[in-house]
């Protein structure tokens, strides 16, 4: 089992979201970030004065998957994020030691098995 | 009302549009403003012949206090009033082409088609032209305001093209409260608009008014029934959309009808434009905040209906209702012929700023916003991570060749 935790533009989600759905990987996490990766700063103005935004806007992914989903939930996110300028984020593959479904109480790999509808 | 319009469109695009989707309507009041006074008054109301008006009135040349030919009020207020529908009739349009039309061509736009289009109509209809003097009825607006600027919606939305993933991610207003505070703000400057085209203090005003307020409690109610009928819920967004149908549809009757016509031309109006509104997501056709659904729709129903209803009694001529059908006729050549006027010179506008410059935004402005690129600034921001930039910059935080402070790094590839 693995975290995938994968930071990308905020205007690339939904494009992600649906290489993730192609790719039948199901149930994530997604908040709202700030961060930067050393892209370009963007300047805003204000009633003449300017600023600088460090900080921009991402979005941030956080799917637990079993093996076999690592390097296909990799792929769509990579296919969906990807505009090839700097900034289109990064994706971090942790080890991941438990996981319980707090519904069933299943753990492990069962526990990131999506669940067929009922 | 512009302002009140600026409110109703801005709440009902996304949270990263609302800063370009108000000045869209803000914009208005200062370029559309400028040339009416310059032109654009003397166009539309300039004696001139049944086309168009001249310029004798160019410049605010011969506007003054004295009272306007066969009137009760100054001239000054007439330019001025008459200022006001020039400019909400174009910030109108910009509700089919928000969220990716760049805004130094639509700025061209507003100005070319105001001398164009809406000065041209005016005349025709209120000027002294051949609608006014055919007997076409239009007491506030339904033909001059709402058909043109429906119609252009539609053409500018075709010509424009859909917002990138139109027709695959749902686009949901980011701010309901918003929008209905700007349908308040709409319905309570449209009572002025409508009642004060009686150009006095009188019977007529009176009725217009009333007639005003009436209309929107009909379509409000109609538009919640064919909701509930359908999904089994009245929406908030429905409701303020009914609201300002309402106000459409009685605009260009509402000195013309008796009370209880006004609540009858409210409901029947409310059910096309809900079909409308209905049936043009299915289509490519992204007309972003529905201005044909709302103003083109319930402009052309309000135009026919004003055909039915007009009654002797209440101001106007006899109508359908009176046994007088060759108004509708009347109404329904108005309206084509507006309708048709204005779809081909908007057309030829946009294709010609479109040589001079893009219509749209770069694919990334689109995608990450166009307040950011095109304005520089976000609706809302927590200002976290900002950091001042004055003339003296630290050479910490100074652009680099590297590092460059560019005024629009979105826009640098598409």
């Amino acid at each position: 089992m693995k975290l995938v935790v994968a930071i990308i533009r905020p205007e690339r989600l939904t494009a992600v979201l649906e290489q993730l759905y192609r790719a039948d990987v199901r149930g994530l996490t997604v908040s709202k970030v700030q961060g930067h990766g050393g892209e370009t700063e963007h300047v805003e103005t204000y009633r003449g004065v300017t600023v600088k935004m460090d900080l921009q806007a991402k979005v941030r992914l956080e799917i637990g998957v079993s093996e076999p989903f690592v390097q296909p939930t990799i792929d769509a996110i990579v296919a969906g994020a990807r505009t090839g300028d700097v900034g289109d984020g990064k994706i971090f593959v942790m080890p991941v030691e438990r996981v319980v479904r707090i519904r069933t109480g299943e753990t492990d790999s069962s526990a990131v098995t999506p669940i067929a509808a009922s | 009302m512009t302002p009140a319009l600026a409110l109703f469109y801005g709440g009902l695009v996304r949270a990263k549009s609302i800063l370009n989707t108000m000045m869209m309507s803000l914009v208005a009041v200062g370029v559309v403003g400028l040339l009416w006074a310059l032109l654009g008054y003397s166009l539309a109301f300039g004696t001139g012949g049944t086309l168009l008006g001249d310029l004798s009135f160019a410049l605010m040349n011969g506007i003054g206090l004295e009272l306007r030919e066969g009137g009760t009020i100054p001239n000054l207020l007439f330019f001025a009033y008459q200022g006001t529908f020039a400019i909400i009739t174009a910030a109108l349009i910009s509700g089919a082409i928000v969220e990716r039309m760049r805004f130094s061509a639509y700025v061209l736009f507003l100005g070319a088609w105001t001398l164009l289009v809406y000065s041209p109509v005016a005349h025709w209809v209120w000027g002294g032209g051949w609608m006014g003097k055919l007997g076409i009825l239009d007491f506030a607006g339904g033909t001059v305001v709402h058909i043109t600027a429906g119609t252009a919606a539609w053409v500018a939305a075709l010509m424009v093209g859909p917002r990138r993933d139109y027709g695959r991610q749902a686009f949901l207003p980011h701010n309901v409260p918003m929008m209905l505070t700007g349908a308040a703000l709409l319905w309570f400057g449209w009572v002025g608009f409508n009642g004060g085209s009686a150009l006095a203090v009188n019977g007529t005003a009176v009725q217009a008014t009333v007639n005003t307020i009436l209309a929107p409690f009909a379509a409000m109610a109609m538009w919640m029934a064919l909701e509930y009928w359908r999904t089994g819920r009245a929406t908030a967004v429905g409701a303020g959309t009914a609201l300002v149908v309402g106000l459409v549809a009685i605009t260009p009757a509402c000195g013309f009808v008796s009370p209880r016509a006004a609540l009858a031309i409210g409901a029947l109006t409310a059910i096309p434009c809900h079909l409308v509104i209905l049936y043009r997501v299915r289509t490519r056709l992204d007309d972003s905040l529905d201005v044909l659904g709302a103003h083109g729709t319930g402009g052309a129903v309000g135009a026919l209906l004003t055909g039915v209803f007009t009654s002797t009694a209440w101001g106007g001529p006899a109508g359908l209702l009176e046994g007088a059908p060759m108004q509708l006729g009347l109404q329904a050549l108005g309206v084509a012929v507006a309708a048709a006027w204005t779809a081909v010179a908007t057309w030829a506008i946009l294709f010609v700023i479109g040589k001079v410059v893009p219509l749209r935004v770069t694919a990334r402005d689109e995608a990450a916003g166009v307040d950011v690129g095109e304005h520089g600034e976000e609706g809302y921001t927590d200002g976290e991570g900002a950091i001042l930039v004055l003339e003296s910059v630290t050479p910490a935080l100074a652009p680099t060749a590297t590092h460059p402070i560019v005024t629009t790094p979105l826009a640098r590839s598409a």
